[in-house]
């Protein structure tokens, strides 16, 4: 696994939703409201906590859209900074633990 | 045009039911004098049938869902919608007069994300709020509910009705509302009740009464702007829809009835036997809502205020035409701008004549 690796994870306080193709997303905290395009739409939705940022945007962004892997996981990792400081996006180095069975 | 207004125009002009205002029961603690509602239950629908329907609402686009009734802390199992409801990942508001509302429950509200709480407060003085509810200590126990929100970091927000016993107490509740960290916001409509019976309509403050308020920059913001004579129609003003209600907007009942709006007892269809999608895209009262454009009016499309008229289509129907005049806005927009509406002038009226709207929301008759 690389160093570098970050897991991202919806917040719990927000709501979201798609409308044609674009997410709404409003944190309850401060109701700071957001529309995510395309690109963003896609890593949003895979936030799961458990998929590192890297094979997301291999698998989500660069496997559906014609974007350099370099800079698409550059811009990513800005639009991520940019929704965990409003906090939308929980950011960890750590993938999820599992939930116990 | 800020962001929430172009993502609303874009679900308007796509169709998507954007908010629903869903009542989950007319059960209340309280019994307010003014109120339209039958507050026995006449077969809520069940818990798993609210999650039902909530799943719906989420497959059909819905993003801002507000909880409403009645009383929604008279359901048991509120905590449990709401919960269920935060993780679809709606946005919920909550309507409630607070009575029920502990400092645990406060926590639990903060816990599971709720945007905003709008509580009913009618008069800084609790003998006047008592009075309008019903329920003795009820104001003492709001005001100590909405402490324990704003303790959380809960927007709250104070909702004044306005009718004849507190018509004066607006300037005070505001106060109030400051001191208490809290949003205000205030209504001066009564509607009759859901059985018809309009004795209700006698707690009106006078229409003469409107100007106060109107030309109060502490509620209307800027006043020379909010009470302007209206500017000639534009052809996009006769273009235009009178809002919302059935293109990017519905009220849910707690017997499952979808309506266009909570104040528009048009009924579409029941989600105990349609589909929520199948109401919403295919119902023909839905669909005739939608067509109505502001050239199709038959009086106010020659009125100067058909392009700044607060006109509702809900109270229109109730009054026999959901393409006619509402004269409860007829009256808003004379005592707003001192023009006569073409209501008005096409009955011969120096000023407006409140009449009584007919047509209530009852519960829509399936046959078994």
């Amino acid at each position: 696994m690389p160093e570098n690796c970050i897991y991202i994870t919806r917040s719990s306080a927000i709501a979201a939703r798609a409308l044609a193709g674009e997410m709404m997303v409003m944190n309850s905290v401060d109701s700071t409201f957001f529309t995510l395009n395309e690109v963003a739409t896609a890593i949003f939705q895979a936030a799961d906590g458990h998929t590192p940022l890297r094979e997301i945007v291999r698998d989500r962004v660069c496997g559906q859209f014609d974007i350099d892997p370099e800079q698409a996981l550059a811009d990513a990792e800005q639009f991520v900074a940019e929704l965990s400081s409003h906090g939308i996006l929980l950011v960890s180095n750590q993938p999820l633990a599992s939930e116990a069975p | 045009m800020s962001l929430m207004s172009e993502v609303g125009q874009k679900a308007f002009n796509l169709g998507v039911p954007i908010a629903v205002h869903m009542d989950v029961t007319y059960r209340c603690n309280e019994r307010c004098v003014h109120c339209y509602l039958d507050h026995d239950d006449h077969g809520e629908l069940t818990t798993a049938e609210v999650k039902d329907v909530l799943d719906q609402l989420a497959e059909a686009g819905v993003f801002f869902i507000t909880f409403s009734g009645g009383e929604v802390f008279m359901r048991r199992d509120f905590f449990e919608i709401v919960e269920y409801a935060r993780r679809l990942m709606f946005n919920v508001k909550i309507k409630t007069n607070a009575v029920m509302i502990h400092e645990d429950d406060a926590r639990r509200i903060r816990e599971l994300g709720v945007d905003t709480i709008q509580i009913s407060v009618y008069s800084h003085r609790p003998e006047v709020h008592d009075a309008i509810t019903k329920l003795p200590h009820s104001f003492e126990r709001t005001i100590k509910a909405i402490r324990f929100l704003r303790e959380q970091g809960l927007r709250v927000t104070i909702a004044n009705v306005l009718m004849t016993a507190n018509s004066f107490d607006h300037s005070e509740v505001q106060k109030l509302a400051a001191e208490l960290g809290v949003q205000y916001t205030l209504d001066p409509t009564i509607t009759p009740m859901m059985d018809g019976d309009t004795s209700v309509l006698s707690l009106r403050i006078p229409g003469e009464e409107l100007p106060e308020i109107f030309h109060n920059p502490a509620l209307v913001g800027n006043q020379d702007e909010f009470c302007a004579p209206p500017k000639p129609p534009s052809e996009e003003d006769l273009e235009g829809y009178s809002c919302s209600a059935g293109h990017s907007f519905c009220y849910i009942s707690p017997y499952g009835d979808v309506f266009p709006c909570v104040q528009f007892p048009l009924p579409t269809g029941n989600i105990r036997h349609q589909k929520f999608l199948d109401i919403w895209n295919f119902s023909p009262e839905m669909k005739e809502v939608r067509s109505i454009q502001a050239k199709d009016l038959t009086v106010c499309s020659s009125c100067s205020h058909v392009g700044s008229c607060t006109r509702c289509p809900g109270l229109a129907y109730m009054e026999g035409s959901m393409r006619g005049p509402s004269t409860a806005d007829c009256e808003k927009s004379f005592y707003r701008t001192g023009v006569p509406t073409a209501n008005m002038l096409q009955q011969g009226l120096s000023k407006p004549r409140t009449t009584i709207p007919l047509i209530q929301i009852r519960s829509i008759a399936v046959p078994a």
